[in-house]
């Protein structure tokens, strides 16, 4: 049995069978969030246009709020990828700095969906004021709440790595994160597409 | 205090049925007897730290499988009493509301509680044996599942006597689940425990992807695969991509009802039907989740007892592939009725009508299989065999369903009731049973006696006959599903059915009683290959299996690993291999992740959120834990490993 | 496994970036600044979108390595071929066939949905 060969190059994530297995389960989980995501993006595809009495979205929106969303989740995972490749070169420092950065920057993302909530909400424009409404915030809501775990995942990674430094096994468990982190871009894109610039559009 | 008094007899505990009054009873009684057991041996940490801590698939496996057998006898009662209420006209055994409460949590039961864990309990047993693993790919995550599971059928099954059962049938629809129609806890409970296990559903099917994927032994590549292994592959693949979708939908109508979201609601435009549509996109590859592995079986079963490799083992690969993808393209024919057009319904009724072709090669495979074979007749093959006629018959009135025309005829009558019983028990449960009688043996080091389990088979087949295949004739003249008293011209076939229910549940008995005198009586095994023909590397392992399965592995040129082993007299012992193993520590960390979720749930049902937020609360806490848990496991010596091996195989250690 | 000597500055991380950046200003444009009939917005800024995924995907989380790299590949491009099932499949059933979107996917808004059924 070989079940645990190690390597002793190539990136610290993929050496141990372990590493290894965790990040090919990750991605199938990723392929499950798919579903999950494609699911909730199905009902407010079907969902759009009933709005009651609620106003509709055309009147609400707001294109400077969503591209600085965008330009901010956007530019996390940009400095998540670096983060990664800071952690391949071996820079405990620069993995630390550019995820730290990540982290800020979805914060800031996260700052703005409250602050749009709220304008919504403000507006007449609630979870439970219509049947498209109701869609809205379950799909962008679900997004905000994965970017929200992300944040207290990637906290607590960050001091596993003050503890331990870059192991085989944080660097498994940072990687896993940083596919996270661009998956949740992935969605974001597509929620930025089809809810925003197709909600403005009418 | 008397408005707390008044809440907890008016509401919360479910009180003026008589019924119920004696479950509530039977339910204390079992658990002071169970509690006083432990106690009295001292087992309580015996249970803590060999099963509820474990993270050995074998032993998560058994916990799975009992829970299923527990839930079987559960929804086995549900059905006896629609039984009884529906023999005769004007029978007022049961109430309207008790009977719609009691065929939601009939069907809800056994097939997430019952069928599903029954399967996933034999796939964690025989799958990593089978492959030649030491164990999944992710241990810790599989006791994680398993809690996810019992904590889900905990919180599905106490809703009867706290708060009311769920009554919109195990299908759920919207509007009649919505809170306008159906407030209370009682819909609650079912969308949250059916939540709560799915985690546990899809984690199941993640780590077998990975398991089957990367753990395999040397030389067991992917087209040397057993066929069940194959089936769980497969099986786990609609998993991770079908659960999701429940996730939400399930999610959603959460939303509709504690949150005041307008989804499936009838104000504020919502769309009641969508509801129905998310749930068969879910539903229906769900209903291949519990098929495939139980032809898996019967594949392994009808090789082994005939003796003879699988014919067509490829076209049997394929056939279940296609099954899969086709799975995701067959959903509307749930709801032909819905209204829709012609175009939406031709489409899916000419894919439901192809999914047939895979299904009917698979059954010419195990007919050729047969060809020629030297078969036997033990009792897992002879499940097997009643397996093949008895899933035709559901098959072939699932092709009359399938015509989108004529389904308007069948549709919500008894023909549709009989037709789904006829695949479900037929495949699935007849599955369950041939696979837990052919590994019994492995798990519990005695096979179940053979003469008990011929008279269970016997009166269970003929009973599942007498009492299905009327019900097609009663839907013939027009008995509707979910009725709850019957006309007096139905009286004859009802009450055939309602007998042949009563010989189910006496061979059902017969079982049972075989589990006990097996135990007491049984002959226990010396040796690995429990039927003396086994084909796989499963029979390979020594009785009882040691802990980590195998304490050395040859290298495999060919399909059937066990039968060249035997040939070339290699054994899962060789002296001069043996090395350290590595295995991974137990955790009580997923039983308490899990009874947090199961707190949280609980208090979202009563839309207590002074209970359901800290009950997250303490899951995020538990989930912070694990993530600065760096167990490494811990080695087996070889100087143990020789001591196992060679006590299990009766030989003197030197 | 290919070799991995990262370099201090990861151009294509970058070139991902810069792309992205701009794929997401082109698509606001074509939606906003533009005057195309709705199927092609729809059509237009989708295949933004997707290539965007695809940015993601190839450029920023290193899909194809590993021995797992095909299975990893292939699971995703059976995920995003599923979702495609679940939206458009969901979205032409729950119109109930009486009106054709095509199959963009985001061509219903314009009809009237709230029709009796």
């Amino acid at each position: 049995m070989s079940a645990h060969t190690e390597a002793t190059t190539g990136p610290m994530e993929y050496r141990t069978q372990e590493g290894r297995m965790n990040i090919l389960g990750f991605w199938i989980f990723l392929g499950a969030e798919i579903a999950l995501f494609a699911t909730i993006f199905a009902t407010y595809a079907v969902m759009i246009g009933r709005t009651a009495d609620a106003p509709p979205p055309q009147e609400l929106f707001s294109l400077p709020i969503t591209l600085l969303m965008t330009f901010l989740l956007l530019t996390s995972s940009f400095t998540c990828g670096i983060a990664i490749n800071e952690m391949r070169r071996g820079s405990k420092n620069g993995l630390l700095l550019w995820m730290g950065m990540t982290l800020v920057l979805g914060l800031g993302f996260l700052g703005l969906e409250i602050y749009e909530f709220e304008h919504l909400v403000h507006e007449g424009a609630s979870i439970s004021s219509a049947a498209y409404w109701s869609a809205f915030f379950t799909l962008t809501g679900t997004h905000g709440l994965h970017v929200t775990v992300g944040l207290g995942w990637g906290i607590l990674l960050l001091i596993q790595l003050y503890q331990r430094g870059i192991t085989p096994r944080t660097a498994s468990k940072f990687f896993i994160f940083g596919l996270y982190w661009h998956f949740l871009d992935v969605v974001w894109i597509f929620v930025y597409t089809v809810v925003y610039l197709l909600g403005m559009v009418g | 205090m008397e408005a707390f008094l008044d809440f907890f007899f008016g509401e919360f505990l479910v009180t003026g049925q008589p019924l119920i009054y004696g479950a509530m009873v039977s339910i204390a009684l079992g658990s002071i007897t169970v509690i006083a057991v432990l106690t009295y041996f001292k087992a309580w940490g015996w249970l803590w730290r060999e099963y509820i801590t474990s993270v050995d698939h074998k032993k998560i496996g058994i916990m799975y499988i009992i829970a299923a057998i527990v839930m079987f006898v559960r929804g086995g009662i549900d059905a006896m009493m629609m039984r009884i209420q529906t023999s005769l006209p004007g029978m007022t055994f049961l109430d309207s509301q008790h009977y719609n409460e009691i065929f939601t949590t009939h069907g809800t039961i056994m097939i997430i509680f019952m069928a599903m864990p029954f399967l996933i309990g034999l796939m964690n047993f025989a799958v990593p044996l089978q492959i030649g693993a030491r164990d999944v790919a992710f241990p810790f995550f599989n006791n994680l599942s398993f809690w996810s599971f019992a904590f889900g059928l905990a919180l599905f099954n106490i809703s009867f006597i706290i708060g009311g059962s769920p009554d919109a049938g195990w299908t759920n629809y919207a509007p009649m689940a919505g809170a306008e129609l159906n407030p209370g806890p009682a819909i609650n409970y079912y969308l949250l425990g059916l939540q709560l296990s799915g985690i546990g559903t899809l984690g199941t099917g993640i780590n077998f992807i990975v398991t089957i994927l990367k753990m395999r032994a040397p030389g067991i590549t992917m087209m040397r695969l057993p066929i069940f292994t194959w089936s769980t592959l497969i099986t786990a693949l609609i998993i991770v991509f079908a659960f999701p979708i429940l996730t939400v939908a399930l999610a959603l109508m959460t939303l509709d009802r504690i949150f005041g979201a307008k989804l499936f609601t009838l104000a504020g435009e919502g769309m009641p039907m969508m509801w129905a549509n998310l749930f068969w996109l879910w539903g229906h590859p769900e209903v291949y989740i519990v098929i495939l592995p139980a032809f898996g079986i019967f594949s392994e079963v009808i090789s082994t007892f005939a003796r003879k490799q699988l014919f067509g083992y490829k076209a049997m690969v394929y056939a279940m592939v296609i099954i899969a993808l086709l799975s995701f393209l067959v959903w509307v024919h749930h709801f032909f009725t819905m209204g829709a057009g012609g175009g939406v319904n031709s489409f899916f009724s000419i894919t439901t009508m192809l999914i047939a072709v895979p299904t009917g090669v698979k059954i010419f495979n195990w007919l050729g299989t047969m060809y020629r074979g030297r078969i036997t007749f033990e009792t897992p093959m002879l499940w097997a065999l009643a397996f093949i006629p008895n899933f035709v018959i559901g098959g072939v009135t699932g092709v009359m369903l399938a015509m989108a025309a004529a389904d308007y005829q069948y549709h919500n009558t008894y023909f549709l009731v009989a037709h789904f019983h006829y695949v479900l028990i037929a495949g699935t449960v007849f599955g369950c049973f041939s696979g837990l009688i052919f590994w019994y043996p492995k798990m519990f080091g005695h096979k179940l006696n053979e003469k008990l389990g011929k008279i269970f088979f016997w009166l269970f087949m003929i009973g599942f006959n007498v009492c299905f295949l009327p019900m097609y004739f009663l839907g013939f003249a027009g008995m509707p599903r979910r009725t709850y008293t019957i006309e007096p011209e139905w009286m004859p076939l009802s009450l055939t059915a309602t007998a042949g229910a009563f010989m189910m549940a006496a061979g059902f008995a017969v079982f049972v009683y075989s589990i006990y005198y097996s135990f007491r009586y049984a002959e226990r095994e010396t040796q690995g290959d429990s039927w003396g023909v086994g084909r796989t590397l499963d029979w390979a392992t020594a009785t009882p299996i040691p802990f980590y399965n195998f304490a050395t592995l040859p290298e495999f040129d060919s399909k059937d690993a066990y039968v060249g082993m035997k040939d070339k007299g290699e054994t899962t012992y060789d002296k001069s291999k043996v090395e350290e193993i590595h295995m991974p520590s137990n955790s009580g960390l997923p039983f308490f992740m899990m009874l947090a979720l199961f707190i949280a749930s609980f208090g979202l049902v009563w839309e207590w959120f002074w209970m359901a937020i800290p009950g997250l609360i303490m899951f995020f806490i538990v989930m912070g834990i694990r993530s600065f848990d760096y167990n490494e496991g811990f080695h087996v010596s070889t100087k143990e490993i020789h001591e196992i091996e060679q006590a299990a195989r009766g030989e003197d250690s030197k | 496994m290919s070799s991995h000597s990262e370099s201090r500055f990861p151009i294509k991380h970058l070139i991902g970036y810069i792309a992205s950046i701009v794929l997401t200003g082109a698509a606001a444009w074509i939606a906003l600044g533009t005057e195309l009939p709705m199927g092609w917005i729809v059509a237009g800024i989708m295949a933004l979108a997707i290539i965007q995924a695809g940015i993601q995907l190839f450029m920023f989380m290193h899909i194809t390595e590993t021995d797992s790299g095909g299975i990893q590949l292939g699971n995703m491009i059976y995920a995003f071929g599923i979702a495609g099932i679940i939206v458009l499949g969901s979205i032409w059933v729950m119109s109930f066939g009486y009106h054709d979107h095509g199959t963009d996917g985001g061509g219903s808004e314009t009809e009237e949905h709230g029709g009796d059924h």
